[in-house]
């Protein structure tokens, strides 16, 4: 059985801090997520979303701070919680020498269960990888390690899944269908808890956290932070783009600027500036095909801005 | 100006890249299948492709580090198949997975690329505090670079990878996991490598990177499915992102999950 | 149960998948118990040797015949003048020089004051005296027979002071057997636990491990299994080796010595254990077990060179191996045929060892990250 009928909430972190030989890795943690969830962990390398995970799943003492996940204590009751929650850590950690189905079997007895047993809950997956189940898992393709690493963190039915940085490093279509995954996983009632570094990845997540240097600037649902950017926002666009970003910076009015593939972002001061002064004074420094466009701003957007306070 | 160049392929001064029928095979495996293209002086080529479609074999072609089984390949002017070591030479390469040495500090770490690509000597000091003061490190050359933060370490490394002015630098995902703030400030930087002239090959998982591109390329089973500017790839393709160009594309891939 | 089997599955595949590890587990001990009992052998045959002899009586010829005869020393020439051998020597034309004393036979006989120098390069002091040893145990023989000869008439004879016990024929073999046995035994339990270990926390499966039900004992257990299986049948290897091949016999009781490679086993796993909590990379631990185990087994154990000649800090760092303990247990009982009554004190030495390091260990073994 699971717990997501009840009220206690998956996950409970307040005021958690872990420093690493006095460099800070977390600094005073605080939020809860709710059971049947995709909760979104976004940030960069070393923003410390890895320590957090590990100190969600038992394995790392925080230095200050509790934290409970499906209402017990992760330092008292750390044995209850490692039996039921799943776990991805950020680097492929299946027996590379082992095959595909050997590794899936391991980690089946490790819980006391059988691939047999559970087999439903990963058919979706496992079946993608399941013509190669003699494969040992090191000659596998990013995609499919990550797969059956979801696999094998869903062998044992966990409540709720911890995915460290499940989609780094794979290329957008593996990606995309992780994320297909994830739903499907919601959808019976599993907790997710999952970090990302692609800011994109935002929208695919009820509610998530914006983690910068050890700290969460932001948590709400992705409309709600989207929502919370308050700058006038343009897209701007030219025959030069390299040129144009340092022209940008120059002109009075411009806040911040920069490149967003095939646009340049800007936030500007729009009590000074409007988008013909702008376009005038592109066209001076030699730009042409200059297109300008009001915009609505993106968690990367977001992102900056917060981290620019 | 240049920029703009570069979306009419035909219409280039100089090619550092060069790329004819080039295959690699692995036993039966065809890693490469017979790609060609060309990239131009001061361009910026995005090199795109899912896990496994053969990017990295093709790279490590062009670096000179694998012969390929047939095909021909000319990079800075030199055979990739016969004159590896000139290729090499005139090369730079950045990867995510290994750029810099940790334990080493900042200035020794470029003190040794620079040994390493036989930039005169003499040279070596004040390019060295020319590059750090560009970056803004001046007060990090005798910090160790594990203790940089990953953005700077990339910053610093794609800087090191282009100190010797190499005619192309070469860029293995070279912004993965990096805040967005740092990964803008790498692509200006890869800007401005391009504005003097310097040929950027790049491999990105970020679609949206591949927008700051002048041409992509995108591999599938190891062919070259499309290569096009960002702008001629969307129309062509009817998408509206890059993004959706590529799902569109590596849906046709036969063996997409190997 | 299930748990744990399935887990010592999985270690017999991560030895068995790496051609290298397996043959490295497999083929090591019998190569090295080759090499050492027939190539690296400290036995010496037909050791060039020269004699000055003033005398050239019966006696002297008889001497030198007995040496020649041997198959250890050859007859390389005579010297005419003691100042020639130093020389000879140098230029390592000879390995060993008898001196005989003016008037032997007549001194022999009557004043039993017959003077007999032997001289080695002492440069290899091994070698050296295995020299002297073999010369002097000829010289005994020949004295016995010219007593026989003489009736037991001759009054006085030459004292050898050198006894060669429990190996009458100077086989080197002998030395090594029980040495090899306690090598291989180390670097199988303690060097391939400790990596197997450090490699699951490299890899980051560890941390995986840690996040299950499972019981961190039960992991370590896993490992344990087929390191401990392999050095059975290793130590079954050697045995059958060292008495078919290399014709060292046991003498003793074969289940006290299987008793004692199995209580040696035993503390050599759980310094692999140990030393595993320890550390948190693969080259670590080898480099840990290899240089700080290995090494000084090898050369502290007296597997090579005899500890009563060692510097005496050595000889107290020795007492803390417990490959030393072992070896010296296994020269008991396998080659002297001695009972259990010799070995009490090395056996309470390795239980003692077993248990603190056991405690240690496992207080030292983390069930969280650092």
């Amino acid at each position: 059985m699971t717990l997501s009928g009840s009220n206690i909430k998956a996950v409970v972190c307040t005021d958690v801090c872990k420093s690493y030989e006095k460099v800070p890795a977390l600094r005073n943690i605080s939020f809860t997520v709710e059971q049947g969830e995709i909760f979104g962990v976004i940030g960069p390398d070393g923003a410390g979303k890895s320590t957090l995970f590990r100190v969600l799943t038992t394995l790392l003492l925080a230095d200050s701070g509790t934290a409970s996940v499906e209402g017990m204590n992760v330092v008292k009751g750390y044995k209850e919680i490692r039996k039921n929650v799943g776990y991805m850590p950020g680097r492929f950690s299946l027996y590379q020498d082992l095959t595909v189905e050997e590794n899936l079997k391991i980690f089946a007895t490790l819980f006391h269960t059988t691939i047999e047993e559970n087999y439903y809950l990963i058919k979706d997956i496992y079946s993608q990888i399941e013509p190669f189940k003699t494969r040992r898992a090191g000659a596998l393709s990013g995609g499919m390690k990550q797969k059956l690493a979801l696999s094998c963190a869903l062998i044992h039915k966990p409540s709720i899944l911890f995915l460290d940085e499940p989609t780094t490093g794979i290329d957008p279509v593996s990606r995309k269908e992780l994320w297909e995954m994830l739903r499907k996983l919601k959808s019976q009632g599993i907790t997710i808890v999952v970090s990302t570094p692609y800011m994109d990845e935002a929208s695919l997540c009820d509610r998530i956290a914006l983690i910068r240097d050890g700290e969460f600037m932001k948590i709400d649902t992705p409309k709600g932070i989207i929502s919370g950017f308050r700058k006038e926002l343009w897209a701007v666009r030219g025959s030069n783009m390299s040129a144009l970003i340092g022209h940008l910076r120059e002109v009075d009015g411009v806040v911040t600027c920069f490149a967003f593939g095939d646009n340049h972002h800007i936030t500007v001061d729009n009590t000074i500036l409007t988008k013909e002064i702008l376009r005038s004074r592109l066209e001076e420094k030699g730009h042409n095909e200059i297109i300008i466009e009001k915009i609505e701003a993106g968690i990367e957007d977001c992102f900056m801005e917060l981290a620019n306070r | 100006m240049k920029t703009a160049l570069w979306n009419s392929p035909t219409d280039r001064y100089m090619n550092v890249i060069t790329v004819e029928n080039l295959t690699k095979k692995f036993g039966s495996f065809t890693a490469v299948d017979n790609i060609s293209f060309e990239v131009g002086k001061g361009e910026i080529f995005g090199f795109l492709g899912a896990n496994g479609a053969g990017k990295t074999t093709a790279m490590r072609m062009l670096c000179g580090l694998l012969k390929p089984t047939s095909g021909k390949g000319i990079v800075a002017g030199y055979d990739i198949r016969s004159e590896s070591e000139n290729v090499k030479a005139s090369i730079g390469y950045m990867s995510q997975k290994f750029a810099l040495y940790e334990d080493l500090k900042v200035w020794e770490n470029i003190r040794l690329y620079a040994g390493i690509y036989g930039v005169p000597e003499k040279d070596i000091a004040p390019k060295t505090d020319e590059l750090l003061k560009e970056l803004g490190f001046e007060g990090e050359k005798e910090t160790l670079v594990k203790s940089l933060p990953l953005g700077w370490r990339q910053k610093l490394a794609f800087s090191v990878s282009i100190f010797h002015e190499p005619k192309v630098v070469f860029l293995d995902e070279p912004t993965g996991g990096v805040d967005p703030v740092t990964r803008r400030q790498f692509w200006e930087m890869i800007y401005k490598a391009s504005d003097k002239g310097i040929t950027v090959f790049v491999t990105t998982h970020y679609m949206d990177e591949a927008e700051y591109c002048n041409r992509v390329s995108i591999m599938v089973d190891g062919r070259i499915d499309a290569l096009d500017s960002p702008a001629n790839l969307k129309k062509e393709f009817n998408a509206t992102s890059m993004d959706e160009v590529f799902r569109k594309l590596a849906r046709k891939s036969k063996n997409n999950e190997l | 149960m299930r748990q744990f089997l399935v887990f010592v599955q999985k270690e017999f595949y991560h030895i068995f998948r790496d051609r290298w590890t397996t043959l490295i587990l497999l083929v090591l001990p019998i190569v090295m118990i080759i090499l050492f009992g027939f190539g690296i052998t400290t036995e010496i045959r037909n050791t060039k040797f020269a004699v000055y002899d003033p005398s050239r009586d019966i006696a002297t010829q008889g001497i030198v015949n007995k040496l020649e005869t041997s198959e250890y020393f050859s007859l390389d020439r005579y010297v005419t003048s003691p100042n020639e051998i130093e020389p000879l020597f140098r230029d390592g034309e000879i390995g060993f020089v008898v001196v005989l004393g003016e008037n032997f036979y007549e001194n022999l006989l009557h004043t039993g004051n017959a003077k007999i120098q032997l001289i080695a390069d002492g440069t290899d002091p091994n070698t050296a005296s295995t020299l002297t040893s073999y010369a002097t145990i000829l010289l005994s023989s020949y004295q016995q027979e010219l007593t026989g000869t003489a009736g037991g008439t001759i009054p006085y004879q030459i004292k050898t002071e050198v006894r060669l016990l429990y190996n009458p024929s100077l086989k080197s073999a002998y030395n090594i057997v029980p040495g090899i046995m306690g090598m291989i035994l180390m670097l199988i339990c303690a060097l391939m636990t400790s990596v197997s270990i450090a490699r699951e926390k490299e890899l980051g499966t560890m941390e995986l491990l840690l996040v299950s039900p499972m019981k961190p004992i039960l992991i370590i257990l896993s490992k344990l299994v087929p390191y401990f299986t392999i050095s059975i049948i290793n130590y079954i290897t050697i045995l059958l080796l060292s008495v078919f091949v290399l014709k060292v016999p046991i003498a003793g009781s074969l289940v006290l010595l299987s008793a004692l490679s199995l209580l040696f086993i035993f503390v050599s796993l759980s310094i692999g254990i140990l030393i595993s909590s320890l550390v948190e990379k693969q080259i670590v631990a080898l480099l840990i077990s290899g240089m700080i185990l290995m090494m000084p087994a090898v050369f502290l154990s007296g597997l090579m060179f005899p500890i009563e000649s060692m510097p005496v800090v050595l000889q107290w760092i020795s007492h803390i191996l417990p490959v030393k303990w072992f070896i010296i247990a296994v020269r008991n009982v396998m080659i002297k045929g001695l009972g259990f009554s010799s070995i009490i004190r090395e056996v309470l030495i390795l239980t003692g060892m077993a248990a603190v390091i056991i405690t240690l260990s496992l207080k030292k073994f983390k069930y969280r990250l650092e």
